[in-house]
């Protein structure tokens, strides 16, 4: 699995691509854990985009839920966005849409975390 | 071999409300609006087969207690929750009150497990044998302290039946009223153990109060091995995945998600949801089944899980 990681001014956005599931969520986890150790207050703000993900099960959302315990720790924030039709039905169903801070697309995510890195997004 | 359900619930019993009552009531007499419904039997028919399954019935409210009837004249169950009184009840009814002999497997001791035992009519009554099987070592302490003083006035030293509690060993197999039965630890608080019964090629599995950490790769593959081409998998299915890894982490129960991602690795034949929520109403636990049924369904590789989701009084014919 291939995660790909852009900064934009504060914000981390990690895109993840293909299936998050047995056989790639350690890599996930792996992938997501340099940004989330600069996930704290005052510092980074991270934001998972999930518009190439095709497929998450229970494990994958359980490294999403271990990274959103970790940033609330820290006191940062972290969102996840821009979900394709059956992830965000799998969202729903095992009611992860209640417990992390979800959005539609990445520029309402960047909008609700960060002012600056809305506006680098825009700029770009 | 054929599964009763008389416990379903987790937790503690329940009762419908008279408010749920009559939401059942207004629903129905408002879709039997001028349908012409002018003897029983064609209300029956109307109920039966138009009505929704959250407005004609109810999933009931007695905890764990599950019968495997494979045709012997011993009685098996797996658990004393509530519902063992119900069953208890029907036996006396049917069959008499003396000359039976129950086999209970005992998944673990908390209180929503053997709650029923006290009420249990057929221990009080000479004539009758009553074998509980488990694997922890304080289950008869657990079954005698709940029959004492201060908590019931009848004490178990006053129960007329022959009793007799037997240790099982997890993971060796025993034959149990002619059924082949295997137990597994699970993951719950003081541990809980589930049952895997087999006979003449079919088998159910017996999981309930069990938590899963679906990042123990070494746990998961054990359970797809427990679970591995089960014709029935009952499954605590009695919080949301969000919950489980949330609020509610290391409670000691599961979500129907994780069920039906067990079964698909297992290829298990179907899925029971199993041990609900005491909050969940009947509109809620019919949206659970059918939100699992779409999981299912969206998950799906090419191996078909069927979903059902357990109440008080289904039966299943294996």
């Amino acid at each position: 699995m291939e995660v790909i990681a852009k900064r934009l001014a504060d914000t981390l956005v990690l895109s993840p691509a293909g299936r998050i599931d047995h056989a790639t969520a350690e890599v996930f986890k792996t992938a997501l854990a340099p940004s989330l150790a600069g996930c704290a207050a005052g510092r980074d703000c991270v934001v998972i985009d999930l518009a190439s993900v095709e497929y998450i099960s229970s494990v994958g959302l359980r490294v999403l839920m271990l990274a959103s315990k970790q940033a609330k720790t820290q006191g940062g924030a972290l969102g996840v966005c821009a979900l394709q039709p059956v992830v965000r039905e799998i969202f729903e169903i095992s009611r992860f849409h209640l417990v992390l801070q979800v959005f539609p697309t990445l520029r309402d995510a960047l909008a609700k975390l960060s002012a600056e890195a809305l506006a680098a997004h825009d700029a770009a | 071999m054929l599964v009763r359900f008389w416990g379903t619930r987790g937790s503690i019993p329940v009762a419908m409300s008279s408010a749920e009552i009559k939401r059942k009531l207004v629903a129905a007499l408002v879709q039997a609006a001028g349908r012409g419904l002018h003897t029983a039997a064609q209300a029956r028919e109307f109920i039966e087969h138009e009505l929704d399954f959250a407005v004609s019935h109810t999933f009931g409210g007695n905890t764990s207690c599950v019968q495997i009837d494979a045709g012997h004249r011993d009685y098996v169950l797996c658990d004393l929750g509530s519902g063992a009184r119900v069953f208890a009840n029907s036996i006396m009814a049917t069959r008499g009150p003396t000359g039976h002999t129950f086999h209970v497997l005992m998944s673990h001791m908390h209180w929503d497990h053997i709650q029923g035992f006290p009420f249990f009519m057929p221990a009080y009554i000479p004539g009758n044998r009553i074998r509980l099987y488990g694997c922890h070592e304080r289950l008869e302490e657990a079954l005698r302290r709940q029959n004492a003083a201060p908590s019931f006035p009848v004490d178990f030293s006053r129960m007329g039946a022959d009793i007799e509690f037997v240790r099982l060993e997890p993971g060796c197999e025993y034959e149990i009223a002619g059924l082949a039965v295997r137990s597994k630890v699970q993951r719950h608080g003081g541990d809980s153990y589930g049952y895997r019964i087999e006979r003449d090629g079919r088998s159910v599995v017996y999981s309930t109060d069990s938590e899963h950490k679906q990042d123990d790769t070494d746990e998961v593959r054990a359970f797809v091995e427990f679970f591995r081409e089960a014709d029935l998998v009952i499954f605590d299915s009695q919080y949301s995945l969000a919950d489980a890894h949330s609020v509610k982490e290391d409670w000691g129960h599961s979500s129907n998600v994780v069920g039906v991602e067990m079964c698909q690795l297992a290829r298990a034949r179907r899925l029971c949801l199993y041990h609900h929520e005491p909050t969940s109403d009947d509109e809620r636990l019919a949206a659970l089944l059918t939100e699992t049924r779409r999981f299912e369904e969206i998950t799906r590789a090419e191996h078909p899980v069927e979903i059902i989701a357990a109440y008080d009084g289904l039966e299943i014919t294996l």
